[in-house]
């Protein structure tokens, strides 16, 4: 093996809120080492106080989401042959995101965004009722289907462009979410659902180019969820919504 | 006006400009193969209250498209609040509105 494939050439970024840079280490390659590993690895090693997130490591959880080569993507799921050909490698906290300290964001505001979308499942019958059917053959059930798996990780969200520029955007997975209670025909507000996600900041802002839905490592597509709401704002407004 | 009737609006009159503007394109490339000159255009476009229907609706549509477009670009690439973001967009819009209308005005044959 020639030198480069030897070594990793690590830019890891530390800080805190106010400040910080890339500090450079040098870890050695192994094999099917994924990018978490090299973080566990610099920890472990180099740098004890490093802040860092993760739990499952085997790409359930969703919590290890970090900007890598300046891609967001789930560390634990990366695999260091994927990412440095080259022998080196950028690691940084999730994009759109405030930093809390080294590679940990602050994903408040994204939670936030997801109640000001409307995300919060209303049910309409009580404990005492008959447990509500739902047809999982339907329409509905197939697109709540196909953006049930999202577990919040934030991938979509550092990956969006607009996110970046305008704060007020509520963001690929949130507007995702309200998509599925709008496919969810227990879930009672959907008019409070449908008129948050197409509120200012809303799925008018979106610009339909999909960075969310290559990033996703669920394979969700935001950027059809957004636009399924809109068609569903449109047929309402024209009273033609279906179920 | 919320949000989501704004965007109704937008693909709405979106709706109503794409066949106008294919029509207008077909007239343009006619008119100029066929070299007729700015008095036979006048003079066509006089002869029947058809044109001046047909650009008043077209008129109509870009006057409701283009300010709830212009709008939302402003609102994500300049810091001019809501108030001055709508302002401007009124504003373009009233005046494309009657520049517009003038213009069809012009064409009509109405005013001679
Ligand atoms: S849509 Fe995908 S990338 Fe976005 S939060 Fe859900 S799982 Fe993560
Ligand atoms: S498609 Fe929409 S939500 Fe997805 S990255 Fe692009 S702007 Fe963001
Ligand atoms: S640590 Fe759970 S998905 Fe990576």
């Amino acid at each position: 093996m020639a030198d480069s494939n030897e070594t990793l050439t690590v830019r890891l970024w530390r800080g805190d809120a106010t400040e910080g840079d890339y500090h450079t280490f040098t870890v050695p390659r192994r094999e099917n080492q994924t990018v978490l590993d090299v973080v566990t690895e610099i920890q472990r090693r180099h740098a004890p106080d490093l802040a860092y997130r993760f739990a499952c490591r085997v790409g359930v959880c969703g919590s290890c989401a970090m900007m890598v080569n300046d891609t967001p993507r789930w560390t634990c799921r990366t695999h260091v042959s994927k990412v440095a050909g080259d022998g080196t490698l950028t690691v940084g906290p999730l994009r759109n995101m405030p930093v809390i300290r080294d590679l940990v964001a602050d994903m408040t505001e994204f939670f936030d965004k997801w109640q000001k979308a409307g995300g919060r499942f209303q049910g309409s019958r009580t404990r005492a009722e008959p447990m509500a059917e739902v047809d999982t053959t339907s329409k509905a059930r197939r697109h709540a289907d196909a953006s049930i798996e999202c577990i919040n990780c934030g991938v979509c969200y550092a990956a969006c462009d607009v996110v970046g520029w305008d704060k007020d955007y509520l963001g690929p997975a949130a507007l995702t979410r309200a998509w599925t209670l709008l496919n969810d025909t227990r879930h009672a507000d959907q008019r409070g659902t449908l008129d948050r996600a197409m509120d200012q900041g809303g799925c008018g802002s979106c610009h339909t180019q999909g960075n969310c839905m290559r990033a996703c490592p669920v394979g969700i597509s935001p950027t059809g969820a957004i636009a399924g709401i809109k068609r569903m704002s449109l047929l309402d407004f024209l009273g033609m919504r279906g179920r | 006006m919320s949000e989501a009737r704004l965007f109704v609006l937008q693909r709405l009159s979106a709706l109503v400009m794409a066949p106008m503007v294919l029509l207008h394109l077909g007239v343009i490339l006619y008119a100029t193969r066929a070299g007729l000159s700015a008095e036979a255009i006048l003079a066509r476009t006089g002869s029947t209250p058809l044109w001046p229907v047909f650009y008043t609706l077209f008129v109509l549509a870009v006057a409701v498209h283009v300010p709830i477009g212009l709008r939302n670009v402003l609102r994500e690439w300049t810091s001019l609040g809501r108030a001055g973001v709508n302002a401007i967009a009124i504003g373009f819009g009233a005046i494309s509105l009657l520049l517009g209308l003038r213009a069809v005005w012009a064409v009509s044959g109405w005013a001679s």
